[in-house]
């Protein structure tokens, strides 16, 4: 079976193209990290791509809003080629910023506000699965990191009825076990009924505020020197994998198996 | 035709919110009811209403927010704030703001100004005067300006264009004057015609006489025997103390080398060779940071800065610049390392103290409130760091009434390079005689100028507000993808380095000194705005600029990526074999020195030091102070220090999971407390990692400068033993924050430090790879009562560690794991109780100074490490400020598990229980063993000295036996105290 390629766009302060790249290619894609000014010379190098992803970072610095100014960018210059890419049967993922980016750029509805602390926050949150994506095919909860300024979810109650008629509310953060390991409130942002993330085009576009790449690991873990003891007490092997890499396993197996 | 585009929210903006409470917070008597918030762009350049129309369109989210063209509107309020930059102040969102406008439009807005500024509208029936107070709080003058409305303001537009009128002739600077007319311009610079100065050249009266000579013996065509003022300046600049580290490089008493080649460079010099085939250092005080090996493909390099003085006038501006600078000496290594770590230290008086100072005697400069600044540099470092996209694992607040003049602001950058691309080493770098001299980044005004001979200097009155630059991180960010990504492994330049202190002056210098030459033209910098004096445009500390050396042929493929991560890239020279420095302007040569009279031209000094007094009282002083205290009311107010408690509120600001290589985490257990080390795994699919810590003790300096350098060495060390390092892979990085150098007395204090440095390095075997000196954290101005006051630091030495451990599934935690679980003190507690954080409680700092034992304490380090890669240890903490009493509660408090303890027959002479809880002995750790692991481990530390001291508990409390008394807390108010220092931040 042919490998499925990935183009990750970079460029303008989007900043986990590497870490993203890495965990693509251990789950067995080839992927590319391509600069959004190359594609805009060349739009023809998403008919290459089976999956895009809009990785986090802080395009321009969060400047008059986040992903604001990238995400207009991307309309303006690419949004016919990405209406292309998402007409064959293609996925998308915009992570953090890159979700950020494509609500601005319209990919997926809402908006993502200041956090409620007016402060930005970066420590780890559970998720359970609420709706239906190739990205999330048998996923019910994972607990990964949230990193941002930004991440409040919003919007106004037409979109959000519609998204729940579509089962396109994705993720929700909910008080899972890192939230009770740490005593912290699952929700880190004040977002609306605490959601994630969001789907468009049948689930294959989730634009979501965690970060699933930086939960690949067991020692990526925020407890996981706690959780290790259990495991050299009983004598048994400590884990390898963190929950987030399932994500990318299922992006990968959506091309791959039959 | 200016025109203005006002954004405002319609839905809940926590902006406003966030502003609304902080002024709650502030002003508590005030009617204040609510805020709104309306972000608006000044656009001074033409465009028609369907171009205003386009843009504000662009700049409004459709969802969430509104757009208002020319009218700002106002909401019911009684005043409302405006506050925007000063001209000249890097404004980054009116960056952003532009490049979306000419992105939408399809056209350049050519030299045309894009100004951000806020409205903050204000409900409630509050005062003109607390509306005048509520807009100092929210603007610093320095860099900003803040307008106050009424109800009937016509919110007038406000164009911060910089309109200079200065003169931007070259001058000739007449050396041929007296003495005193000679002092007068180092001390105060260069006169303008106007008689007015232009700013401290701090060149002494010695130095300026050899310059005068140098260029009375050059036989120039149609000139005088006296420098242009460019050549003036420049020379200033690279003979600074901020530059050439004098007092480190000059003879110190018997010390002809000087204390830097002796101490320090002498140190990893003797480590090295004892090391062996065992040595790891690769590049090590040559380059813009320090480089070991981390396995056979790649290069590890640190770098710790500071940016004292200018975080002092502007703290967010200082501290944004204090990481993005030093994440450039990560890319100016070799030929540009990926910077993969950020680690800070803010040295402040506490924020809670309100003494107001001033810079002048009219009290019209009031220097910044101790809160404020704290805050500020918070800031700088989360938008510097987060936006940079660089996890921060690791850092620290320590708090000391010496720092109210003069913050020190540290700033750390560790960077990742592979050790070859084909058959060239990336860590090595050369500038060739032919190469394009290459300005990359930002674009040059008049940020920073003077910056170097500044802070050589001490914060007073005539601290040139210029001196503040602001960072541009997504500048910067996009420079490093072009070089990194692409033009690094593609060879395409031959040599690199960072535009820091002095600008283009200092980085084109040190370059001419790899090629043996460089010539410029000056007016191909491009500028941000006109009106530069040549050497403004030299000196200029503009950030997000680097230099390059590339080669004639790669040129072209170079601008190709540049232009396509559009990062501007400018020639503007080359570099020569001519011995010489030249700069031409406007077809005329205003700047040409020879290379060895710039670099080293300067007169050496003989420096003298001598034993200042010292009142050492009897250390039974303290003692009598503590008499019969409460322990536990001690222990839980210890806790909520600023020193010791928790400062969770800076780690989940800053992004410590980007990369994906965190390891451990700067909050440890489920009580998240504070860690003192980091580890992340740098390489994906590689298990080895890297282990950061840091050792600060500059209390003890009160006492003995030799014991505070060994300290801080020690517990940078112990930290990262705790965290799982092993001393046969640790290297450090010195940092020292001086103060008063001029005086002979703090030039012995500073040999006694430097002399511990090597001390305590050679005994460990941990080599110095890269430092920092920052000599002057002095200020000088006045009291609210008009007195003059001189506040100097602490002398400071921070000492960060860096080492490679082969497994990070190894790495080790602070906090208690397991019930039943046995705790160890492996260590001596001594009676060490002088300029503890108990005594500074108690405003008393004498007793006994912590003293290092290097020889015990190697051997206790060997065992932890030894146990930790056995697997025998559970929890480890290196005991630290605060002593075993904070250890114990930090380990509880993280655990969120009780422990009950008996600490009355330790190893050691602590015998009091003040001591036995709060010494700060050295060489000391509190581990946790589970009982399985009990023989083996006790096995392990055979010949250190070690006490087991009890259990991890189920009940939820700390319970500690004394010699004559009993603490007993339980754990939710240990951990509300630990948690209450900041609890409202």
């Amino acid at each position: 079976m042919k490998k499925p390629y990935v183009i990750i766009f970079s460029g303008y302060g989007l900043n986990t193209e590497d870490e993203t790249k890495a965990v693509f290619e251990s789950v067995g894609a080839t992927a590319d990290i391509v600069h959004i000014n190359d594609l805009i010379a060349k739009p023809s190098l998403l008919k290459k791509a089976q999956i895009v992803v809009m990785p986090g970072g802080f395009s321009y610095g969060d400047d008059t809003g986040s992903g604001k100014a990238y995400g207009n960018r991307l309309k303006q210059h690419l949004g016919e080629a990405i209406e292309e890419f998402l007409k064959r049967d293609t996925l998308m993922i915009g992570i953090c910023n890159g979700f950020q980016i494509i609500t601005n750029a319209g990919l997926v509805p809402g908006a993502l506000l200041t956090n409620d602390s007016g402060r930005y926050s970066c420590r780890w949150v559970d998720l359970e699965v609420t709706g239906e994506s190739p990205w999330l095919k048998g996923i019910k909860t994972l607990s990964v990191p949230v990193a941002h300024g930004e991440g409040n979810y919003y919007a106004p109650p037409e979109t959000i009825a519609q998204l729940k008629k579509d089962g396109a509310i994705a993720l929700k953060y909910t008080e899972g076990e890192t939230a009770k390991h740490f005593k912290t409130p699952a929700n880190p942002n004040g977002a609306l009924e605490n959601i994630a993330g969001v789907t468009s085009h049948n689930g294959r576009v989730l634009g979501l505020m965690p970060h699933p790449e930086r939960a690949v690991r067991f020692t990526q873990l925020p407890h996981w020197t706690w959780h290790k003891e259990e495991y050299v007490r009983n004598g048994k092997a400590i884990p390898t994998e963190g929950p987030g890499l399932q994500l990318f396993r299922n992006a990968v197996n959506y091309f791959t198996s039959v | 035709m200016t025109h203005r585009i006002a954004v405002s929210s319609k839905v809940e903006d926590a902006r406003a919110e966030s502003l609304l409470r902080n002024l709650k917070t502030l002003f508590p008597q005030s009617a204040l009811e609510g805020a709104s918030y309306v972000q608006a762009y000044t656009i001074d350049a033409e465009l028609t209403t369907s171009e205003l129309q386009r843009a504000a369109e662009r700049l409004t989210h459709p969802v969430t927010e509104l757009s208002s063209i020319e009218k700002i509107p106002t909401p019911v309020f009684s005043y409302a704030l405006e506050v925007g930059y000063l001209p000249g102040v890097t404004d980054n969102v009116g960056r952003t703001a532009r490049e979306t406008i000419e992105d939408c439009l399809g056209r350049s807005l050519g030299s045309a100004g894009v100004y951000s500024s806020y409205f903050l509208f204000l409900k409630g029936a509050i005062s003109e005067t607390e509306a005048q107070a509520m807009a100092r709080e929210l603007h610093n003058p320095l860099i900003e300006r803040a307008n106050v409305h009424s109800t009937t303001s016509d919110f007038k537009i406000t164009v911060p264009r910089v309109e200079l009128h200065e003169h931007t002739a070259v001058d000739e600077v007449n050396l041929v004057v007296d003495d005193a007319e000679l002092s007068r311009i180092g001390k105060e610079g260069i006169a303008n015609e106007d008689g007015t100065r232009r700013g401290p050249l701090a060149l002494s009266l010695k130095q300026l006489k050899v310059i005068r000579e140098y260029f009375a013996k050059q036989k120039r065509p149609g000139r005088s025997g006296n420098p242009t003022d460019i050549e003036l300046e420049s020379l200033a600049q690279a003979w600074s103390e901020h530059c050439k580290h004098t007092i480190f490089a000059d003879p110190l008493d018997e010390v002809k080398e000087g204390i830097y080649k002796r101490y320090i460079k002498g140190a990893t010099e003797k480590i090295r060779k004892q090391k062996g085939k065992k040595d790891f250092c690769v590049s090590v005080f040559k380059d813009n940071s320090g480089a070991i090996a981390f396995d056979e493909k790649y290069l590890i390099t640190h770098k710790v800065e500071t940016h004292n003085s200018p975080s002092g006038l502007d703290p967010f501006g200082g501290s944004v610049t204090a990481i993005v600078g030093v994440n450039r000496d990560c890319l100016g290594f070799g030929l540009g390392a990926k910077p993969i770590a950020n680690v800070y230290g803010f040295c402040v008086a506490d924020p809670n103290d309100t003494t107001e100072l001033f810079r002048d005697i009219a009290k019209t400069q009031p220097l910044l409130p101790a809160r404020r600044i704290l805050e500020g540099v918070i800031r700088g470092i989360n938008a510097g760091g987060n936006q940079s996209g660089i996890p921060t694992p690791l850092g620290f607040i320590a708090v000391d009434p010496s720092y109210r003049g003069k913050p020190l602001v540290f700033g750390g950058t560790v960077g990742l390079i592979p050790r070859k691309k084909g058959a060239k080493k990336l860590y090595e770098k050369k500038a060739k005689p032919g190469d394009y001299i290459v300005m990359l980044g930002g674009r040059v005004g008049l940020d920073g100028i003077h910056g170097a001979t500044f802070s050589s200097e001490s914060l007073s009155s005539g601290s040139p507000a210029t001196a503040v630059q602001i960072g541009d991180p997504i500048t910067q960010k996009k420079l490093s993808d072009a070089l990194i990504r692409e033009a690094r492994d593609k060879r395409l330049y031959s040599s690199i380095t960072d535009d820091g202190a002095g600008g283009l002056s200092g980085s084109v210098g040190e370059m001419a000194g790899e090629s043996g030459g460089a010539q410029v033209d000056l007016e191909k910098i491009p500028l941000k705005y006109p009106g530069l004096a040549p050497w403004q445009v030299w000196l200029s500390e503009s950030q997000e600029r680097m230099t390059l050396a590339v080669p004639k042929a790669k040129w072209a493929a170079f601008k190709r990526i540049c232009d396509r991560h559009d990062v501007e890239a400018t020639r503007i020279g080359e570099f020569t074999k001519s011995k010489r420095v030249a700069i031409r302007h406007k077809g005329k040569t205003i700047f040409d020195i020879s290379l060895d009279f710039l670099h080293d031209g300067r007169p050496i000094e003989q420096q003298k030091s001598s034993k200042p007094y010292r009142d050492l009282r009897n250390p039974d002083m303290l003692n009598r102070d503590l008499r019969n205290p409460d322990m536990q009311k001690v222990m839980l107010e210890m806790l909520g220090r600023p020193n010791i408690g928790s400062i969770s509120f800076v780690s989940q600001q800053y992004d410590h999971e980007v990369q994906g290589t965190s390891v451990t985490k700067p909050l440890h257990g489920k009580g998240r407390v504070n860690a003192d080390a980091g580890v992340i795994q740098p390489v994906f699919g590689s298990e080895k990692g890297v282990v950061l810590s840091h050792g600060y003790t500059p209390w003890y300096s009160a006492l003995d400068t030799y014991a505070m350098a060994a300290a801080a060495i020690d517990t940078a060390v112990r930290n990262a033993i705790a965290a799982g390092a092993s001393r046969d892979y640790l290297a450090i990085l010195d940092n020292f924050c001086w103060s008063s150098s001029e005086k002979p007395e703090r030039l012995y204090e500073l040999k006694q430090a430097a002399k511990a440095c090597y001390d305590i390095a050679t005994a460990y075997g941990t080599p110095f790879i890269s430092g920092k000196d920052s000599m002057f954290n002095d200020f000088r101005g006045f009291t609210v009562d008009g007195k003059s006051t001189h506040i100097a630091a602490l002398p400071t030495l921070l000492v960060s560690a860096i080492g490679v451990i082969p497994d990070v599934t190894k790495a080790m935690t602070i906090d208690f794991k397991r019930v039943g679980d046995l705790v160890y003190v492996i260590g001596e507690t001594h009676d060490e109780l002088g300029a503890s954080e108990i005594s500074g409680f108690t405003k008393s700092r004498y007793g006994n100074v912590p003293v290092v034992d290097v020889k015990k304490n190697a051997k206790t380090y060997d065992a932890v490490s030894t146990a930790i890669q056995k697997g025998l240890i559970a929890s480890a903490i290196g005991v630290g400020r605060g002593g075993l009493g904070i250890a114990l509660a930090k380990s509880t408090v993280a655990g969120q598990l009780g422990a009950q303890v008996d600490v009355s027959k330790l190893p050691g002479n602590a015998k009091s229980a003040e001591a036995i809880l709060f010494s700060e002995s050295q060489g000391r750790l509190l581990v946790s063993v589970s009982r399985t692991a009990q023989k083996e481990f006790e096995k392990v530390f055979k010949g250190v000295s070690f006490a087991l001291i009890g259990e991890v508990v189920q009940a939820a409390s700390l319970s500690i036996t004394l010699p004559d008394s009993k603490v007993e807390l339980p754990l939710s108010t240990l951990t509300e105290s630990y948690r209450s220092f900041f609890k409202q931040w």
